[in-house]
């Protein structure tokens, strides 16, 4: 690597922050995976299209594949390794393991990664492809299981865990909101 | 087995909803899996895949691509170290593992080099950059009925190739009611989330490796063959895998590059698949093109059954979609045939894929009865309870249980089937137009030998070890559960460790038969270990320790007819203006043995029908005749159900019992794919009055077909 395909940054992830040099091309995922020894998000594709490397930027779902490094610095990075408060798992991780909502596990991380961001979209009030009423004044809509459905969309699991998924999610957002 | 335990103790642990053992390491991203293990000095390998569906390598200017930064080699068939030539590994003679040992190119997509670089993005850029040029030839990719290569061999792998009884043209001529139909499927792959990675490093003298496979010893042991390495040197492990479906359980590319690059350059590599190789270099469904011709009186009792399958294999080696064996065991008939043949395309070779030939084959067949049930003007399940056999109509030997009809019933109870209105095309929702549809499951329950071993350590805990894979299905959890009710401790003082080839020969997780064969082994071995403990055998420092191995076992099991069965419901809506079609509920009732892990096997119940929503509704590799690839290698293009195609999937289970099994558990990992895409297309026909034959029913199928 030379100084002009390289470059020294600083990623903040889950509170900490790393500085390194990285390859410019490298993206966030290969980043985190590679140089960082994050490896609970995965690489499912590598090109946008299955949500396993979903991570949260300042807050809200993107996936780390489609995410060069270099762009990500000064934003608040959550990966999965991030999600739980020390030793106390997060409501969404307990639902996925009491509900058993996944199967081989890969998608996992991308997927509670994303249900963590819908808990807070929803929250905030944003409607989705199948909310009934979108007027500002109808306020958040019920976060129903279609609701749930089309929102963790963007998170292929091909083991077929979806139903569980979606109770877990259901689960972990009467938790979070109690 | 001992005697001394036979109808021991009530069992605790097994029947017992139990979360996954490793269900923490899962949400946290603790969990590693083949991709993620670090190592010092770690260079990466990128594949190069031909361009060109068939020819020859004419040059390949590896010269440049050194010189670029951070390249360390590139391996291809000039400078590749030598494989076993005639490589007979656990699936067979398997020339798909002959990389890099010629200059041929045999479809699109195979491996003409790998890159092996100090960086992932310095591997993939020389990788991409590689100039390669071809000698080519004319090829041929076009899967179709009447092509004049098909044959009909005599074996396939899972049997003989043809079973005929009886005289199907006389029978069809005395029937009152034939149903003649032809059906497709279309090329499906097994795209597990996790692509397939390996690692591999020489550490003194032992060829380390992790790798993602659904059999850690069997893979070892092949990749011990094919480089021509004491199997003893080698030490493979898949601790976790990320769904592999049939696509994992043999040795692929990036296995073999990762073996020769890490001998070459003497530091660890790895070699992870792209996407888009997902789609060429690790198997995949065959298209099918079927045929079932029906004959039965007009009270629906089959008189003739027949059932014919194309597929397609590979140049490199054969491989047949076993879709008519699904009739074999299913369905009786004074006559009765089923024919497989298959061509050779300029195409990847297909492999086991999830409920290999009775998902595509339980599509067509199940399908033609509810036509034949349509025109005996009977229910769809009565027409199936007419049509019980005594016996296997192909094996005559007896069934070890046989509880479809039960199946039938409690499903149709639960999903509301009775009153049914069976007039087609009647029921409106809107724009909608609403339908409902049922159909038989089975598959078979099989056991393979396996060797386990179980160690009380002196601390009153218990370590069993079992080259076990757990893919997702669980069978970490209940390996743990069935050996704690072996031993009558409780889970918590047992720990299950697999997925290591040092722990001996194993079944791979595969035909269902993974935690049936390894639960057996492990129950042997655990309680022998509690009977010398209960006779007051005394404990070593270093733990007391009993081997099994279940060959003799496996091999004098009583001949049956052994399968498990299940009865798939699924209601539907068509919009018949833009043809789009939602699934409303599905429910599957499955009679499959003892039920291990209730919390897990409902996963694994509900994933197998989601598959047969996905194989029904949406997948389809698309094949490009003029440059003989695939169009749709990733998965924006080849779509499998996402979350919003998939609605309330409910699966549950009748008892079981088989006293006279040893083990009692039947494979639940593929059933559920069975017969679920054929519930589905006949809730269409139900809704609309159109019988789709050709899967997947795309929108623009619905839209062209016109209703009666
Ligand atoms: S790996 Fe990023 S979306 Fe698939
Ligand atoms: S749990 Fe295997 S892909 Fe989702």
């Amino acid at each position: 690597m030379t100084a002009s395909t390289s470059g020294v940054i600083t990623l903040h992830v889950n509170g900490e922050p790393h500085t390194l040099t990285v390859d410019h091309r490298t993206t966030l995922l290969d980043a985190l995976r590679e140089r960082l020894g994050l490896t609970g998000t995965k690489k499912g594709c590598d090109q946008g299209q299955c949500g396993a490397c979903t991570v949260l930027l300042d807050g809200r779902r993107a996936v780390a594949c489609l995410q060069l490094a270099v762009a990500a610095e000064d934003r608040a990075i959550t990966t999965i390794e991030g999600v739980a408060d020390g030793g106390r798992l997060h409501p969404v991780q307990q639902a996925f393991i009491e509900l058993d909502g996944y199967q081989c596990g890969y998608c996992t991380p991308g997927q509670i990664c994303s249900a963590l961001g819908v808990l807070d979209e929803h929250a905030a009030g944003w409607p989705s492809a199948v909310t009934a009423d979108v007027r500002p004044e109808a306020g958040p809509p019920a976060l129903t299981d279609d609701e749930i459905r089309e929102r963790m969309s963007g998170n292929l699991c091909r083991c077929g865990a979806y139903t569980a998924i979606v109770r877990a999610v259901a689960q972990a957002a009467k938790v979070v909101s109690a | 087995m001992t005697t001394a335990t036979t109808g021991g103790p009530a069992t605790r642990a097994v029947g017992t909803p139990h979360v996954r053992l490793e269900g923490r390491d899962k949400v946290t991203g603790a969990a590693r899996y083949a991709a993620d293990h670090p190592a010092d000095g770690l260079a990466h390998g990128w594949i190069v895949p031909s361009t060109v569906a068939r020819g020859r390598v004419r040059s390949l200017d590896d010269a440049s691509a050194l010189k670029m930064p951070g390249v360390l080699a590139v391996l291809h068939h000039g400078n590749a170290s030598r494989l076993t030539e005639d490589f007979v590994g656990t699936f067979g003679p398997d020339a798909t593992t002959q990389v890099f040992q010629h200059d041929r190119v045999p479809y699109l997509g195979w491996p003409v080099a790998c890159v092996v670089a100090e960086t992932p993005e310095q591997a993939r850029e020389a990788a991409e950059t590689l100039a390669v040029t071809y000698a080519t030839e004319p090829h041929d990719v076009d899967f179709r009925p009447g092509h004049p290569g098909a044959y009909t061999p005599e074996e396939m792998a899972v049997g003989p190739a043809c079973t005929e009884k009886g005289d199907v043209e006389a029978e069809l001529a005395a029937s009152d009611v034939v149903v003649d139909a032809h059906y497709s499927t279309a090329e499906e792959h097994h795209s597990p989330m996790e692509p397939h990675a390996a690692m591999a490093r020489w550490d003194d003298g032992r060829l380390e490796v992790v790798d993602s496979t659904q059999g850690a010893y069997a893979t070892a042991r092949d990749l011990a063959l094919l480089f021509g390495l004491d199997p003893a040197s080698v030490h493979l492990r898949s601790e976790h895998v990320g769904g592999g479906f049939g696509c994992k359980a043999q040795v692929r590319p990036h296995l073999i590059l990762a073996v020769m690059a890490t001998t070459l350059l003497g530091r660890p590599v790895r070699v992870v698949l792209t996407r888009a190789q997902m789609f060429t270099l690790i198997g995949h469904r065959s298209p099918t093109a079927q045929r079932v011709r029906l004959g039965a009186g007009a009270d629906g009792r089959l008189r003739a059954l027949e059932h014919t399958a194309l597929s397609a294999t590979s140049t490199v080696r054969e491989f047949i979609e076993p879709s008519a064996q699904y009739g074999r065991s299913m369905y009786d008939a004074d006559g009765h045939r089923t024919v497989h043949s298959v061509v050779r395309l300029d195409v990847p070779t297909p492999t086991y894929m999830r409920a290999p030939g009775e998902a595509p084959g339980s599509f067509a067949l199940e399908c033609a009865l509810d036509e034949l049930a349509e025109r005996c003007g009977l229910d769809p399940i009565a027409l199936r309870a007419r049509n019980e056999p005594a016996v296997g109509p192909v094996s005559g030997l007896p069934f070890a249980g046989r509880r479809l009809l039960d199946c039938f019933a409690e499903g149709a109870r639960r999903f509301g089937w009775d009153g049914r209105d069976p007039r087609p095309g009647v029921r409106r929702d809107g724009r909608w137009l609403v339908g409902t549809g049922t159909a038989a499951a089975t598959f078979f329950t099989g056991a393979r030998p396996s060797t386990a071993a179980v160690t009380a350590h002196a601390d009153g805990t218990f370590t069993a070890r079992i080259a076990a894979a757990d893919i997702g299905t669980g069978a970490r959890t209940a390996l743990t559960q069935l050996a704690a009710d072996a031993l009558e401790v409780t889970p918590g003082r047992v720990r299950v460790l697999i997925a290591d080839s040092d722990f001996g020969d194993a079944w791979l997780a595969g035909g269902s038969m993974g935690t049936r064969s390894w639960g057996w082994a492990i129950t042997l071995a655990a309680r022998e270990l509690r009977e010398r403990l209960a006779l007051g055998e005394d404990i070593p420092p270093d733990g007391l320790t009993v081997r099994s191995d279940t060959e003799q076992a496996v091999n004098s099991l009583a001949a049956y007819e052994r399968h498990a069965y299940g009865a798939q419901f699924a209601e539907v809506a068509v919009d018949p203006g833009s043809g789009e079609i939602r699934v409303r509920r599905m429910l599957g009732v499955f009679a499959a043995g003892r039920i291990v892990n209730p919390l897990t096997a409902r996963s694994q119940l509900t994933g197998g029908m989601i598959w047969g929503l996905s194989m029904a509704l949406h997948e389809e590799a698309v094949r490009d005749t003029a440059t003989g690839g695939l169009v749709n290698t990733d998965l924006a293009g080849y779509h499998i159900a996402a979350h919003a195609d998939v609605p309330a999937v409910e699966a549950d289970w009748i008892d079981d019992p088989d006293p006279d099994d040893p083990v009692g558990i039947k494979g639940i990992g593929e059933i559920g794919g069975v017969g679920s895409a054929a519930a589905i297309v006949n809730a269409v026909w139900h809704a609309t009055g159109v019988r789709h034959r050709d899967l997947p029913i795309r929108p623009d199928r619905v839209v062209l077909m016109p209703r009666p």
